[in-house]
């Protein structure tokens, strides 16, 4: 077994069980501290595929933006950290049937492609590659990326702000 | 040998997790949770993709730094509404957020 064979099933495990964690756990501040280790896993698997610029923006907005914004939320909110309040709906058993058949038909369209099984030449300094990208061909979607960003955080400090009297 | 089927098939397990998440809490925050995990499979994909399927481009990558910021901004959104909710019923169980009016 490679160093990348027993590296990936190790980044894979520690994926799986945290997702687990997130999906399952009756208490919700657990779930949403498991969702860190979770999305590490995934950076892992990114610098695995040579994706390094993509793992260090997973860090800096996955791990560290969005996970303490939802425990900010559930903070704030009551109910979430409760053990005795039911977190699933009456739905949980068709819900889980809908995941897992979908996760077979994942897994067989994916095992039964035949792909390309080398892996293809990147550059060596993917970084620059990627800034070259979006300042150059993909320059629109850029410049329409950051115009969303700008919409969307407006728009949820418009909606997050506390109404004073009419 | 890791191949490209290796990364579909843990992309496609986290993917079911995320979506288990989704259906199945009460709790809106809960959901978002769920929603973040799918992206992140869906994430796996573009990225392994890059690597594997097309030879020296960078599209894959790309589209996942995008999809990263556009989760970024649906989380924003999310949870504002989520704590606009909240102020005004005083929950975040969504099987108890069923008007459109008050």
């Amino acid at each position: 077994m490679t160093g990348e064979a027993i590296a990936f099933y190790v980044l894979a495990a520690i994926t799986l069980a945290a997702g687990a964690v997130v999906a399952t756990s009756p208490n919700l501040m657990h779930s949403a501290v498991a969702l860190i280790p979770a999305l590490l896993g995934v950076t892992g698997l990114y610098v695995l595929l040579n994706a390094e610029f993509v793992a260090g923006i997973q860090v800096l907005i996955y791990a560290g933006g969005i996970t303490v914004l939802i425990l900010f939320v559930i903070m704030l909110t009551e109910g979430g950290t409760g053990l005795r309040i039911r977190q699933r709906n009456e739905q949980a058993a068709i819900a889980a049937a809908v995941a897992a058949a979908t996760v077979a038909l994942l897994i067989a369209v994916a095992g039964r492609t035949p792909w390309a099984h080398e892996p293809g030449a990147l550059p060596s300094y993917t970084p620059g590659a990627i800034g070259q990208s979006f300042l150059g061909p993909n320059l629109p979607l850029f410049e329409g990326t950051s115009v969303v960003l700008l919409v969307a955080l407006v728009g949820a400090l418009l909606i997050a702000r506390k109404e004073t009297g009419e | 040998m890791i191949t490209l089927t290796h990364y579909l098939v843990v992309s496609a397990l986290v993917f079911g997790l995320g979506l288990y998440a989704a259906l199945s809490r009460r709790n809106a925050v809960a959901m978002l949770m769920g929603i973040e995990l799918m992206l992140n499979a869906a994430n796996i994909n573009l990225v392994a993709f890059n690597k594997y399927g097309a030879p020296g481009a960078m599209q894959g990558q790309i589209f996942a730094l995008i999809v990263i910021t556009l989760a970024a901004c649906e989380a924003a959104v999310g949870l504002a509404l989520i704590l606009a909710a909240y102020r005004r019923f005083e929950t975040t169980y969504v099987d108890d957020l069923n008007l459109m009016r008050w």
